[in-house]
């Protein structure tokens, strides 16, 4: 059985209802315990105090941001390589999810920053690069609303996607390319001397994996909708034409 | 409740409002594919009665 199988959209809605029923569950687990785990059994850092709370929410959503633009990328370069719709709705689906997520990245970051860099805001180079960010996000989504033909729609959002990647790798790597700026390197490394200390790491890695599963369940949920509603259009058109 | 002392607003600040964000988020997604669902099950009830 090959994977482009499931480019078929009856095959994908009989897949994806299978296993969203699980998917929510574990993603209300893991977001669960790791966010009661963080906020309420982990100690005070002892330099950001309790404000290291923020980072069970931050982080996850930081991630879940710049990857879901990545799995927007690999689901556009399947679309204009392939033309499987499933991928470009599967793209349309995700946009949504990444914008909340670079708005909750961005607003917990201004809040943690206040206390600690004294400023809810700077012309950092991460900071600037996960606003345009944001803002690919939102052009994404006007573009796929103002293009009535959802191929041509389809084709359009897939070269945006391609140009945003850019600012999706230096939302990730603007620490690493400009040694300047406040906000601080990666938090999790395969470097165990500059990860975060093991007390902070467990429940945050629980929590970067409800984050996660979440992700993927409201795009699984997302393409459904995507799916149903192309189908939808079809029929209309159909009852128009009499 | 951890005591959080003078960080307490903060914390609390940046869980309201990741909290609420994401709860709008799933309840948009959520409320999205139901009105898709009915009304492509609407429209493919029409197309049953029109073909026979």
């Amino acid at each position: 059985m090959s994977l482009w199988e499931y480019a078929n959209p009856a095959r994908f809605m009989a897949l994806s209802g299978r296993l969203l029923p699980w998917l929510t569950a574990l993603a209300v687990a893991a977001l669960g315990v790791g966010l009661l785990w963080g906020f309420f059994f982990t100690p005070d850092d002892y330099r950001q105090g309790a404000t290291v709370k923020i980072i069970y929410l931050h982080v996850p959503s930081a991630m879940v941001a710049i990857n879901a633009w990545f799995m927007m990328l690999v689901a556009s370069l399947i679309w204009l390589v392939r033309r499987h719709h499933v991928s470009a709705l599967a793209a349309r689906a995700a946009a949504p999810v990444g914008l909340v997520m670079t708005l909750v990245a961005l607003g917990t970051g201004a809040i943690w920053g206040q206390p600690m860099w004294g400023t809810w805001w700077a012309w950092d180079p991460r900071l600037t690069s996960f606003l345009i960010l944001f803002l690919f996000y939102l052009g994404y989504l006007a573009l796929w609303a103002a293009v009535d033909d959802p191929d041509t729609a389809a084709d359009l959002t897939s070269i945006l996607c391609l140009v945003g990647s850019v600012f999706a790798v230096l939302s990730r790597y603007a620490v690493n390319f400009w040694s300047q700026g406040l906000h601080q390197g990666a938090s999790l490394s395969l470097d165990k001397e500059e990860n975060v200390a093991d007390v902070f790491y467990q429940p945050l890695l629980v929590a970067i994996g409800g984050f996660v599963l979440l992700f993927l369940a409201l795009v699984l949920t997302g393409t459904r909708t995507q799916i149903r509603a192309r189908r939808l259009k079809a029929l209309v058109a159909l009852e128009r034409m009499g | 409740m951890p005591v959080l002392g003078k960080y307490a607003a903060t914390v609390l600040g940046a869980y309201g409002l990741s909290l609420i964000l994401i709860a709008v988020l799933v309840a948009w997604v959520l409320w999205r594919g139901r009105q898709v669902k009915r009304a492509l099950a609407e429209a493919e009830a029409r197309r049953a009665g029109q073909n026979g």
